[in-house]
């Protein structure tokens, strides 16, 4: 498995972190109440088909990616730099 | 037996080579099954349940029966192919799964028992008394049956593995691999040509045919040498693609030295390539299938088409009086080359009606088949069944052709199924199985020489199109252009067990009994039977025993279906896929400035992480490790001790909004931090655990360096990375890691500032330098940084300079801190300290702890958000009964408390649901006198001066514990402060 980092390049997934859903990235308000903040933390889709992931490039440039990915085919559509799409959610 | 005249061997170069301690001669471009066959030796193995004589089967890597161990000692390799294993000078090979002898193993009484070993028969067999299924039956079980044993010692040769790139992966090197490399190499892709063998032409080599005027051997050495002579072609030959993976990954095993002598000369057995290619082009060929008869197994029994590779690529005559059975025109070739080389054809036996062949100078039996074969360690004869009855007639050898599977494996890596394909009766690839590969050739159920070519240089346009690259026109050779013609025969009727699966010694009684319990599905049958278990994995036997299961269970083939084939193809070594993680490579070591120091005052080093550290500094007349001990806390407690504290993760924080990104990620607020000050922060996860403590300076209005603990030093990075680049890309700060860039010691004792201003250009006191105060200062001109904080609970500091300094500064240290009546410490008297000041490790902040149970929950500010705080006030993790870190000393009879023991209310009886907690950490105080620890108890807090009982159950030992605050020297802080 490869990964297209926007800054390295396309590297071996040996040279990533692996942390879960891209959902970590909308952290709820404090006082968003335990059901959001339940779904936040522990709830989390399992689909056959499409899924976004964040991964670090721990082993390169250090970014946070968010990958978007197939988990029937495994096919990668798109790498995205996690500090991009956080900026188009505000 | 050799024939004259044929062959890819080296005459000139004779080799000679042990088996079974036997000394044999070969020739250089020999294997070691073909040297045995030119020398007469057929029997090369014994079966693996039965231990019945078997001889070579194959000439490749599919070989079943011909597994041999090379080398001695630790060099020794198990189940070798004999077919690929090259043969070179002094190479010593031993048969297995024999004793005492290949020529006479005892074990072969199983043969005589093989009513009573059919499949299942473990599971049916030895269920009772229950207990000696352990014991007695799987023991005895596993040494009666079985392959290669591994030598016991450590591997002592090299292995490596490695990364390629291309934009064309071309799997296997027969005529579709060599016209596709052609093709894709003369238009300028970069291309990788991978072929199992040692000389690439696959069956080119294998046949006796003209290719484009001239003998096929010679078209394909020409063809090799051209791709070699190009830059953008990479040829690796004695490489097997053993995978097939996720965005255009392969795996691929390199024998790089397994065929000459290499001990001592480090350069690595094998390696295991990963390769990323763009676009793939399988052309792996396709594997003969045998013909299920009673007795097929018997040594002289090959497959047609291994026949004619040992005839024209090792000028190797497999017998003297040769028959020929088959269900194709395929047979018919081997009958024929055997012929024109002067080979005695005993008769050619067709199973098909109505076949003649033109003046043929043997017998030509048609609508016949081979019903038994007899003679147990070499063939003698086969029984012959045609409409008319059975007659034997003699042959030393039987070359059988059932068809041609194509080798559809790699297309079914990522979960792909094969279609079956009734016109040639076998498994072909589904296209698109894996994304960027084309199957071509053999491979993909296309069998004359001809269509071969046309296939590759078809595949290989198609790839050059998805590169995006022209093709070159290329003409095509002339070549051999036969239709393939079959009608199915996968079993012959008859009494007497006749083998599917050689390797694992399954026969088709055993799929018919299968069927008959109910075992119905293919991957039932698998299982049941064990057939294509075998490191073979089926690769001779898959086919033909589905086409068993189908007739037995009333089903078409297609119906069926096929297990699941996965990688590797062939076997791979973990030694290869591991290749440098072996003893140290494992995990690498991170050594400290002081590393060399510590090693030289003979200090123990022990690992934190992938640190290495000093446990403690023997001195003298020291006989055990609580002596140097319970010293050095005392330099500390009394004068000065020095201890390198490099380890703790330090990260560099700059930037407008560094004071936001700290009051976010720590509990309490750093904002208000004043320049020049050092605040201890904890941390705690977003679910509201602890993640993580250590102090943080603020060295600058926009610039903090934070330390982390040893061991969290990565996460705690990670983290900072995610909050700045996930959470608040908006906010002007960076984060950087300057663990390696400082080596920072602690300088620790009353004598601490003394021994200090001995050093620094311009001397501090207690006034311009308080506790909790940081700054830069110069060391004989070096600019180094001084913070005043303190582990041990003593007047303290820790002092940084850049990392080339700290070798020649900690020397310094120590000596000027031995000529104060003090020294280094190590590890071990840092645990004493921090204990007995009740300071956290991650022994306490374990993942489970709340700030509430450290006692921290004040430090929690109410002023604002941090991460974990609003998960941190669940009720969960605010219950009053949790446990809370407490002090725990022994008053009973028993002095020893050890970590990890539960506590238990002095009359409860000492099982799980009694605990009322555990012990955390402990060590002997010397201050104190005693063994002190930390540990938590519910309720904690507010229970000092009760009594627990201490039950450690995994060493044995129990004690009574007084619970108490978890500070047990200078509570009121003082000592640090002065």
């Amino acid at each position: 498995m490869r990964i297209e980092c926007p800054i390295c390049g396309s590297r071996d997934r040996r040279e990533f972190y692996y942390q879960g859903a891209a959902v970590a990235l909308d952290r709820p308000a404090p006082d968003a109440g335990d059901a959001v903040w339940d779904v936040y933390l522990h709830l989390r889709d399992n689909p056959a088909g499409e899924t976004r992931d964040l991964w670090q490039h721990e082993g390169g440039c250090g970014a946070w990616l968010v990958v978007t990915r197939d988990t029937v085919t495994h096919a990668i559509s798109a790498v995205e730099l996690a500090s991009d799409v956080k900026r188009a959610m505000a | 037996m050799r024939i004259a005249g044929r062959g890819m061997i080296d005459r000139r170069k004779p080799v000679s080579f042990t088996f079974d301690g036997r000394r044999y001669s070969g020739f250089a471009g020999d294997t070691v099954a073909s040297a045995l066959l030119a020398n007469g030796q057929r029997l090369m193995g014994r079966s693996f349940k039965y231990h019945r004589p078997r001889g070579v089967l194959t000439a490749g890597s599919e070989e079943p029966n011909a597994l041999v161990t090379t080398g001695v000692g630790p060099a020794s390799e198990p189940n070798v192919r004999a077919t690929t294993q090259e043969i070179y000078e002094g190479l010593a090979v031993r048969s297995q799964n024999a004793w005492p002898s290949l020529d006479f193993d005892v074990m072969a009484v199983n043969d005589l028992a093989s009513p009573y070993l059919g499949a299942g028969f473990y599971y049916k067999t030895f269920m009772w008394p229950r207990r000696f299924w352990e014991r007695v039956y799987e023991p005895v079980i596993r040494r009666a049956a079985g392959l290669g044993a591994l030598s016991g010692q450590p591997n002592a040769d090299a292995y490596e593995k490695a990364y390629a790139f291309c934009d064309l992966l071309v799997i296997g090197a027969g005529p579709t691999g060599l016209m596709a490399a052609l093709a894709a190499g003369r238009a300028g892709a970069d291309v990788i040509l991978a072929d199992e063998d040692a000389v690439m032409g696959g069956r080119l080599n294998a046949e006796s045919e003209i290719v484009e005027g001239q003998p096929g051997q010679a078209w394909a050495a020409e063809v090799v040498a051209e791709l070699a002579a190009m830059d953008n072609v990479r040829l690796m030959p004695r490489t097997t693609v053993t995978g097939a993976y996720d965005g255009g990954m392969f795996g691929a095993l390199e024998r790089v030295n397994q065929h000459r002598a290499r001990r001592g000369t480090g350069a690595p057995l094998e390696c295991f390539w990963r390769i990323a290619a763009k676009q793939s082009i399988l052309a792996a060929g396709a594997l003969e299938r045998p013909v299920a008869f009673a007795n097929n197994d018997r040594p002289g029994i090959m497959m047609a088409g291994a026949v004619r590779v040992y005839l024209n690529r090792w000028g190797v005559a497999p017998g003297k009086q040769v028959a020929v059975f088959g269900n194709n025109d395929d047979a018919h070739r081997t009958a024929r080359e055997l012929a024109a080389a002067g080979v005695h054809v005993a008769a050619l036996i067709d199973c098909r009606e109505g076949v003649r062949v033109q003046g043929a100078a043997y017998p030509v039996l048609s609508g016949a088949q081979v019903c038994n074969a007899s003679g147990r360690k070499e063939l003698e004869a086969v029984t012959i069944r045609t409409a008319s009855g059975e007659h034997k007639i003699q042959a030393d050898c039987l070359a059988i052709s059932g068809g041609w599977n194509p080798s559809v494996h790699l297309t079914c890596h990522l979960n792909g199924r094969p279609t079956w394909n009734a016109d040639i009766q076998a498994f072909v690839p589904t296209p698109g199985a894996v994304p960027g590969m084309r199957a071509a050739g053999a491979c993909n159920g296309v069998f004359s020489t001809r269509g071969c070519f046309v296939a590759g240089l078809e595949a290989a346009t198609a790839a050059l199109e998805a590169l995006g690259r022209k093709p070159v026109a290329i003409n095509f050779p002339e070549a051999e252009d036969a239709a393939y013609k079959l009608e199915p025969l996968w079993a012959v009727a008859g009494k007497g067990r006749a083998w599917l699966d050689f390797q694992n010694d399954v026969c088709v009684k055993d799929v018919a009994q299968a069927a008959a319990e109910n075992f119905r599905s293919v991957e039932h049958m698998k299982r049941y039977t064990t057939q294509g278990m075998a490191p073979d994995q089926g690769k001779n036997s898959n086919v033909t025993a589905l086409a068993v299961l189908a007739d037995a269970t009333g089903r078409g083939i297609a119906e069926t279906g096929t297990t699941t084939f996965r990688p590797p193809y062939t076997p791979v070594s973990i030694a290869a896929m591991g290749a440098g993680g072996q003893g140290k490579g494992f995990a690498p070591e991170r050594f400290t400035t002081s590393h060399a120091a510590s090693l030289a005052m003979k200090a123990p080093m022990v690992e934190a992480g992938l640190w290495y550290r000093p446990s403690y500094f023997p001195r003298g007349q020291e006989r055990h490790w609580r002596q140097s001990c319970d010293r050095e806390v005392g330099f500390v407690r009394n004068a000065v001790g020095i201890c390198d504290v490099s380890t703790l993760g330090k990260i560099d924080i700059q930037g407008p909004d560094a004071a936001k990104l700290l009051d976010l990620v720590y509990v309490n607020t750093f904002s208000s931090l004043k320049v020049g000050k050092v605040r201890y922060g904890l941390m705690l996860r977003e679910d509201g655990f602890v993640m993580d403590d250590g102090t943080c300076a603020r060295l600058g209005d926009q610039h903090y360096l934070m330390t982390t603990t040893t061991g969290a030093a990565g996460q705690v990075m990670r983290h900072l990375e995610f909050v700045t680049q996930c959470l608040h890309p908006e906010w002007q700060v960076h984060v950087i890691s300057v663990t390696d860039h400082w080596a920072q010691f602690a300088v620790a004792g009353p004598k601490s500032r003394d021994l200090l201003n001995g050093l620094l250009d311009a001397p501090i006191d207690n006034a311009s330098f308080p506790f909790m105060a940081c700054g830069a200062v110069q060391l004989g001109g070096v600019e180094a940084r001084l913070f005043r904080i303190s582990f041990s609970g003593e007047h303290a500091y820790e002092i940084a300079v850049p990392a080339r300094y700290g070798a020649a500064l900690f020397d310094l240290l120590v000596a000027r801190a031995e000529a104060m009546g003090g020294g280094a410490y190590g590890m071990e008297a840092l645990n004493v300290l921090r204990l007995e000041k009740g300071h956290l490790t991650h022994a306490e902040i374990d993942g489970r702890a709340t700030a509430g149970d450290v006692g921290m929950e004040a430090m929690v500010s109410d002023a604002k958000d941090c991460i974990g705080k609003t998960m941190s006030e669940r009720p969960g993790l605010r219950d009053p009964k949790r446990g809370q870190l407490v002090g725990l000393r022994p008053v009973g009879a028993v002095k020893q408390l050890t970590a990890g023991a539960f506590l238990f209310a002095p009359g409860d009886e000492a099982i799980r649901e009694n605990a009322q907690g555990h012990t955390s950490s402990v060590g002997f105080s010397p201050d104190i006198g005693t063994f002190i620890g930390l540990g938590f108890v519910t309720r904690g807090r507010q229970r000092h001066g009760e009594r627990l009982r201490m039950v450690d159950h995994l060493r044995e030992i129990e004690a009574e514990v007084e619970i108490c605050a978890p500070v047990f020297v200078d509570p009121e802080g003082g000592r640090a402060r002065g």
